[in-house]
């Protein structure tokens, strides 16, 4: 979306006046409450600082980002491939269909115990649960762009000769690219959400680590909510940089006007 | 290459499963004609009547219930490199730029041949100035250029061109039409191109073959022994649409008749 120049400074100073006042009645109402356990804003940037000054912060950080990479990457690996070919021949699609429709529904979360077992205590839970948030999308919508991919491709890259792998390469994957990459976006999305739920369990860093600890220790409700604040921050992080990619030309084509 | 036709039909029939129990679909029945090398050939016909269909079996997309087309002497089999099609609608792959989609049939070439290849065709298709563009910043009109650049520089003996202008709007067409017999009068390719415009037939054509309604069979071909360029004010050129629509059955005046005036007395 692009928006005229007098507006462009509407787009980024009405969010930020929205935050603002949030804040403001945030702070209000813990004062008014007189509740001592709710953190008020300020307390929380100070648990923000104390934690950066006591280098949890760097850790913890980069502890969730690790996990979500090597699980979002296997999935990328694994459900890109597997997306083209069930979208592209007819049997395997018969075959493995109804199992991901199956599958799909089931909340990351509800394997927790399985991983447990599996994976015992160590990064592979995590990991493995983020996978399985992130390899369904993935795949569902590699599936779909293969399917909805325009007939005058293929037929245009079969005139000229291509062989299967060269249509592979050179039209279904360009061509399904836009899509997949909006599967990607959301799948990263949920493997960010599905971070914090891993690590609450049997994990001893991380922002889901962190936010679990902290309510452990009673009275450190800033901290809480400081690992909230960076989850969102580091969410929307992700999400702008792989918007980024949807600008590139070989793909802007796909994302109408 | 071999002495006969170029491209020849002989009693082909085609027709679809119908829905439900309707019965098959009979597109097409018994269509024959040949096209001689070099030559420049119309298909017309009323809307429906399975031009279309006709080009997709010859171009080897679509295999015949019956009857068969060859292509310098060989049965179509499938697609071919040496005969490329021409679609109606935006064939252009939006993931390349203009020069990569001229380049996309040359992939059994050496980067020297590749690069003059493309240069020769920009020239020709007028897409100087436009190599490194994206096919979304084009309008309709020049990216029916660089699909028509991408089927030349595959190098095919005969073009297949299915409604390539029908898009475009009217001065447009009447320029790609000029352009396209510069560039055939160049490159000598056969070209097969159906369109459902007469005017266009005509004003393209070496010979016009006439398809009736579904179930269609060639209902007449008539030669345009017009030489080019072709004035299109010129009564020869006007006889020769007549025809065209005469073949077609259709009226070359619009209208009714006016009520007479009456004069008072």
């Amino acid at each position: 979306m692009t928006a005229p120049d007098g507006e462009r400074r509407w787009a980024v100073g009405l969010p930020l006046a929205v935050g603002a006042l949030l804040v403001l009645v945030w702070d209000l109402s813990v004062r008014l409450s007189g509740n001592e356990i709710y953190p008020k804003p300020h307390e929380v940037v100070a648990g923000i600082v104390e934690l950066a000054r006591k280098g949890l912060l760097v850790k913890y950080v980069v502890a969730s980002l690790f996990r979500v990479t090597v699980g979002f990457g296997l999935a990328l690996l694994v459900g890109i491939p597997a997306g083209l070919l069930l979208g592209w021949f007819h049997r395997l699609y018969f075959a493995f269909n109804p199992l991901i429709q199956v599958l799909r529904p089931i909340s990351p979360i509800a394997w927790i115990p399985l991983a447990i077992l599996w994976f015992e205590v160590d990064d592979r839970a995590p990991i493995f649960l983020i996978f399985l948030a992130s390899v369904f999308p993935i795949t569902v919508s590699a599936m779909a762009a293969v399917q909805n991919i325009q007939q005058v491709y293929i037929r245009a890259a079969r005139n000229f000769g291509l062989g299967r792998l060269e249509l592979f390469r050179r039209v279904i994957f360009p061509a399904t690219l836009p899509q997949v990459l909006t599967g990607v976006r959301i799948a990263l999305g949920v493997a960010w959400l599905v971070v914090v739920a891993a690590e609450m369990v049997a994990i001893n860093s991380g922002l889901g680590y962190l936010i679990i600890d902290a309510r452990n220790a009673g009275k450190s409700y800033h901290l809480v909510v400081a690992g909230m604040v960076m989850i969102g921050l580091i969410g929307l992080g992700l999400d702008l940089l792989v918007r980024r990619l949807e600008r590139f030309d070989e793909v802007r084509w796909g994302y109408g006007r | 290459m071999s002495a006969g036709p170029a491209v020849r039909v002989s009693d082909l029939w085609v027709s679809f499963p119908g829905k439900g129990t309707n019965g098959a679909i009979r597109v097409l029945e018994g269509v024959s004609f040949d096209v001689r090398r070099g030559e420049f050939v119309c298909i017309v016909g009323p809307s429906g009547c399975g031009k279309s269909t006709l080009l997709n079996v010859v171009a080897g997309f679509l295999p015949p219930t019956r009857g068969t087309a060859l292509v310098e002497g060989e049965p179509v089999r499938g697609p071919d490199p040496r005969r490329i099609f021409v679609f109606q609608e935006n064939g252009v792959f939006p993931w390349l730029t203009v020069r990569q989609n001229i380049e996309f049939g040359l992939h059994r070439r050496s980067g020297a041949d590749r690069a003059a290849l493309v240069a020769h065709y920009v020239e020709m298709a007028g897409l100087g100035g436009f190599e490194d563009a994206w096919p979304r910043e084009l309008s309709g009109g020049m990216k029916q250029r660089v699909e028509i650049a991408r089927a030349l520089a595959a190098g095919p003996d005969v073009l297949y061109m299915d409604e390539p202008f029908g898009a475009l709007d009217f001065l447009t067409r009447l320029k790609m039409r000029s352009d396209l017999v510069r560039i055939w009068q160049e490159e000598r390719k056969t070209i097969l191109f159906v369109t459902h415009d007469l005017e266009e037939a005509v004003q393209l054509a070496d010979r016009v073959i006439v398809l009736g309604p579904r179930p269609a069979g060639v209902r007449e071909t008539v030669p345009i022994e017009l030489p080019r360029p072709r004035d299109l004010d010129s009564p020869a050129y006007l006889a020769a649409r007549d025809r065209i629509f005469a073949a077609m059955g259709v009226s070359v005046r619009v209208g009714g008749e006016e009520p007479r005036v009456r004069s008072s007395p």
